[in-house]
């Protein structure tokens, strides 16, 4: 995909801005007045970053600093270095939770991308029985409050004996409301000339799924795959694991932060790490959002 | 169709006949569209184990007392008339999430629409990053404690202190725990961490908007960017309004986090309460299932009831 592009290389060096020959109807004034806005509201919302950044280069005892300050003075890693001393003492190798969350998050996000999208295909692009009751379904679902779904859901994963297996925290993930839904509204929106002239070059559905409808709807999975990342990353997973070999990353950091005042300094790195690596995951996913051919150029 | 070559031509207005109301028919739109089924098939076999069939067993626990540890016991209607007769609670509850809602819901939608339309004016890693930003009081998880020293009750909480300094205070406040400001600050709080899904599905939703309407647009006449927002990119990602408008919908009306961490559950007089900390006491606190899975029940009412209000309107965007 992307080799068919270069054409555009020269113009993407550098430039933070789209040329502006693109540009139109901006005025001076509107840049002036919404980007004021997002500058006054963005140095509110950062805090949060800043705080965590902050927070894990604090030695000890500006970390129990009263009143707490939110910039640090004499910065440190150490905080790191015990935390690594800590991983490096667990019953359980360390690289086994990686290994775990790596199957768990991978699993769960890449198998959910593709079943939902893989079913926001027909329900998007197709006409046939029970289409709109199925898709109903899926919406309203999504308004039913997860607590008291939890029980029966522990029974059925009781009774299908996947209990205590990845599976029972990959399955469910599969099948969450929220990603067919976004997958299906992005659908909707491709011109149906697209997948028609695909039909006539006798491509069947699979192939126009894979081969004309997935790529142009690039930035849908990508945010997908942030939203699903990030669920995935932060579960623990102790409603359905209970071997300590099976667990995953998140679940062994959070022992480690829960270990009290002593523990302080190594928890302020992990809360870094917590946040760090689905951070990283959406710097990566957001950048390439852009990169898409849309459907310019088709038309209706 | 094959079968019209082969018949003689006195038949084939008979013969066409046959094959439309054949068409018609359940079975052979059924058959014709197979390849779909197959699609849909592993999603919906694993959204009915484990969405499908947990909601419609919750629905009936409704109608249950059900502790988690007997068997439950069918008691008919009595936990909603209970709910609505006399759970004074369950009132106050009702109050602060309609209010919540409705002030929350359709400012944080406003909000991610506006934030998501200036940063698309960037490329490049700055605009991820601008991105990131605003995105950062949902991604990083320690969100709350940042307001939780801003909002800290002695002299040393950010507000109290910035407030004396300016001499606006004479002692500091408890904020969370004097029962007028817990709203107010809660729907603060809550807009603050509003820029998730829906601010997300919007930043990729501008992207998929036809670049030459922009320019069809220009030369039909649109003037400046606010024309050009409401005239052609509105109109042209109504999907991802719509995506946006019903995620707002579920978290405005489930707000109960916010309550949790900044004001406690219960909080002051029931303040901070909404209907999701009301079924957090009984689901997960006293472990009444039943009587929280009617409580679910009404608050899934309450949401669909909004979500059908809320299409029709979003149905006009553009006119």
């Amino acid at each position: 995909m992307s080799k068919q592009k270069d054409y555009l290389k020269p113009y993407k060096k550098r430039k933070f801005f789209k040329p502006r020959e693109k540009k139109l109807n901006r005025s001076m004034a509107g840049n002036t007045l919404l980007f004021a806005i997002m500058i006054l509201c963005g140095i509110a919302m950062i805090l949060p970053l800043v705080m965590v950044i902050n927070n894990c280069l604090k030695p000890l005892d500006e970390l129990y600093q009263f009143p707490p300050k939110i910039f640090v003075r004499n910065p440190t890693l150490e905080n790191f270095s015990d935390l690594f001393m800590v991983m490096n003492d667990s019953w359980v190798p360390f690289s086994r939770y990686i290994l775990n969350t790596i199957i768990i998050t991978g699993g769960g996000m890449v198998g959910h991308v593709i079943v939902a999208s893989l079913a926001a295909y027909p329900l998007a692009k197709h006409n046939f029985p029970g289409k709109n009751i199925l898709f109903q379904m899926v919406v309203l679902s999504m308004m039913f409050h997860w607590t008291v779904t939890q029980t029966p859901q522990y029974m059925i994963i009781s009774w299908l004996h996947i209990n205590n297996s990845y599976w029972a925290l990959i399955l469910p993930a599969c099948s969450f409301g929220m990603g067919l839904y976004l997958m299906k509204q992005f659908m909707e929106q491709l011109p149906d000339s697209l997948m028609e002239s695909a039909r006539l070059d006798g491509a069947n559905e699979w192939q126009i799924f894979w081969k004309i409808v997935m790529p142009n709807v690039k930035p849908a999975w990508l945010t997908l795959a942030i939203f699903q990342f990030q669920q995935m990353w932060a579960n623990t997973g102790s409603t359905f694991l209970r071997d300590e070999q099976l667990k995953p990353l998140q679940y062994s950091l959070q022992q480690i932060s829960a270990g009290g005042m002593a523990r302080a300094g190594a928890a302020a790195a992990v809360t870094f790490i917590i946040a760090a690596v689905p951070i990283t995951f959406f710097l990566i996913c957001q950048r390439n959002i852009l990169e898409t051919m849309t459907s310019s150029g088709m038309k209706d | 169709m094959a079968e019209n070559g082969t018949v003689s031509e006195v038949k084939v207005s008979q013969e066409a006949l046959d094959i439309a109301k054949k068409q018609a028919t359940l079975s052979y739109r059924i058959k014709r569209n197979k390849a779909c089924y197959f699609m849909l098939a592993p999603y919906f076999i694993m959204f009915f184990f484990f969405t499908v069939v947990p909601v419609l067993m919750s629905v009936a626990f409704s109608f249950t007392y059900y502790n988690m540890l007997e068997w439950p016991e069918f008691i008919g209607w009595k936990n909603y008339i209970k709910l609505f007769l006399e759970d004074d609670i369950f009132m106050k509850a009702l109050k602060n999430t309609l209010i919540l809602a409705v002030v929350t819901g359709p400012v944080s939608y406003f909000l991610c629409l506006l934030f998501a339309w200036i940063i698309n004016e960037f490329k490049g890693w700055l605009r991820a990053f601008l991105t990131l930003i605003f995105y950062a009081p949902s991604i990083c998880g320690n969100a709350y404690i940042v307001w939780t020293l801003i909002l800290s009750g002695d002299r040393y909480g950010y507000l109290n202190g910035f407030l004396m300094d300016w001499g606006i205070l004479d002692e500091a406040i408890v904020w969370m725990k004097t029962e007028q400001y817990v709203l107010p600050f809660l729907i603060v709080v809550q807009l603050w961490l509003s820029l998730g899904t829906g601010f997300l599905a919007f930043i990729a939703g501008l992207q998929t908007v036809d670049k030459s309407l922009y320019e069809a647009a220009a030369l039909d006449g649109v003037k400046n960017r606010w024309q050009e927002l409401w005239y052609v990119t509105l109109p042209a990602m109504k999907p991802q309004l719509m995506f946006g408008a019903v995620m707002q919908i579920t978290q405005a009306f489930a707000i109960a986090d916010v309550s949790i961490q900044l004001a406690g559950n219960p909080s002051v007089n029931y303040a901070g309460t909404t209907v999701v900390t009301h079924l957090l006491d009984y689901g997960t606190v006293r472990f009444e299932m039943g009587y929280a899975s009617a409580i679910a029940t009404v608050l899934f009412l309450l949401m669909v009831g909004s979500n059908l209000l809320i299409q029709r309107l979003l149905r006009r965007v553009g006119e």
